[in-house]
């Protein structure tokens, strides 16, 4: 399970709804696995605002994941934007009829989408940090079925 | 205009929903031309919104959420689309997932994004408000729902085995189909939380019903839900004397301002 999806979950119990220590869920014993995808540069642009980026901080650092800036990546942290690039950049606008270079992405890019969408859960709990009940995650697929007595 | 159907070869049949026409009449109803303009519109790239959420609840296959992630240029405008799902069976979730992961991959730079899918009930792990786009293809058939107390035996397979028994594979299909009283109980308590996770300004919802389900009835008790509140008919198929067989509604909230 990628890291992303957990921007987009909480705990399972109506109860912990209202409750803000239910996100993020908090990953305990992760075995993590990298499963490399191509990068997707005009995605990572766009996801910047639905990032809750506070969350995805603590997520990666209790997975022992590299320190991530204190504040979210801008759009133009994203792209590569060193001399040569610019002057090719304006070398195509002059010869108008060429394709625009393709923007490339920089390491703060690559490192985002190494973590939002190739670090993956392999195996472990994912816990509330409300009532501290514990979704197993096995195979990469959580499970959020709830034992009857807490439906 | 003819997009082309995930594939689904890999998929057991014996444990998870096969494609039928109920999950062709969405595939249908969602590239139609009305609601992609509907959608186009809601989610376009130029009023610069973030990226839609495309949730699926009971993926299945995964067939409807492949199809949906694979044409997200044509659905909605726009490729930066993520798409998340859940299904109450695991074996679903597995196999739903090889299946978007199949119709994605290649693209992966310019293609929609894809999570996951989770085991749960419904979506009752999700995050409120954060979905954009939700799509339900419910259980419907009225049919007595199975016996959830041997859920957790046969989500898996059982201890020691490689395969899953008939029992197993039996209930695991019900649970695709059975639903109760007027095929309602599972859509009913879906319904319920349709409103705590759409997005506030954009979300919108596509249910799936059957005739007996009493969908003019449905739509009623939804715009019931308060002020803005929208229920339509926006595909159907199985025509047969004025009634429809199967039908999609489209849920979502006006501005009411």
């Amino acid at each position: 399970m990628k890291l992303l999806t957990l921007n987009f979950l909480t705990c399972a119990i109506k109860t912990c709804k209202t409750s803000e220590a239910s996100f993020p869920l908090h990953p305990r014993d992760a075995e993590l696995e990298i499963v490399e995808t191509d990068l997707n540069l005009p995605f990572l642009k766009n996801i910047l605002p639905r990032l809750m980026w506070e969350e995805i901080r603590t997520i990666a650092s209790e997975l022992g994941l590299p320190d991530l800036p204190t504040t979210a990546p801008t759009r133009e942290d994203l792209v590569e934007n060193n001399a040569e690039v610019q002057a090719s950049l304006q070398n195509q606008t002059a010869e108008s009829a060429e394709p625009a270079v393709e923007e490339i992405p920089s390491q703060t890019a690559k490192d985002l989408h190494r973590i939002l969408l190739e670090t993956c859960i392999k195996d472990g709990k994912l816990v509330c940090g409300n009532c501290a009940h514990e979704y197993k995650v096995m195979e990469g697929v959580a499970n959020f079925l709830l034992p009857g007595h807490l439906v | 205009m003819m997009l082309p159907t995930p594939s689904t070869s890999h998929v057991c049949f014996d444990r998870i929903y096969e494609p039928a026409e109920d999950s062709f009449l969405l595939l249908d109803t969602l590239s139609s031309a009305s609601e992609s303009e509907f959608l186009k519109h809601r989610f376009s790239a130029e009023s610069s919104c973030a990226p839609p959420l495309v949730l699926e609840v009971g993926v299945g296959s995964g067939v409807v959420l492949a199809f949906t992630a694979a044409n997200a240029s044509s659905i909605f405008g726009r490729s930066d689309v993520l798409t998340l799902g859940t299904d109450i069976n695991s074996f679903a979730c597995q196999a739903g997932s090889q299946t978007i992961r199949t119709a994605l991959a290649g693209n992966e730079h310019l293609a929609s994004v894809f999570l996951d899918v989770v085991n749960g009930d419904l979506a009752s792990a999700i995050r409120p408000h954060s979905v954009d786009v939700f799509i339900f293809n419910p259980p419907y058939v009225p049919a007595e729902l199975p016996d959830f107390s041997r859920h957790d035996r046969y989500n898996a397979l059982p201890t020691g085995h490689n395969a899953t028994s008939f029992e197993q594979d039996s209930y695991l299909l019900e649970l695709s189909y059975a639903g109760g009283e007027d095929g309602m109980v599972v859509t009913n308590r879906m319904l319920e939380q349709i409103p705590g996770i759409l997005d506030i300004g954009r979300g919108v919802a596509y249910v799936l019903l059957c005739a007996q389900n009493k969908p003019e009835l449905v739509k009623k008790q939804i715009r019931n839900w308060g002020a803005g509140w929208e229920a339509e008919t926006v595909g159907s198929s199985g025509k047969k004397a004025g009634w429809e067989k199967l039908q999609v509604l489209r849920i979502w909230k006006r501005k009411t301002e």
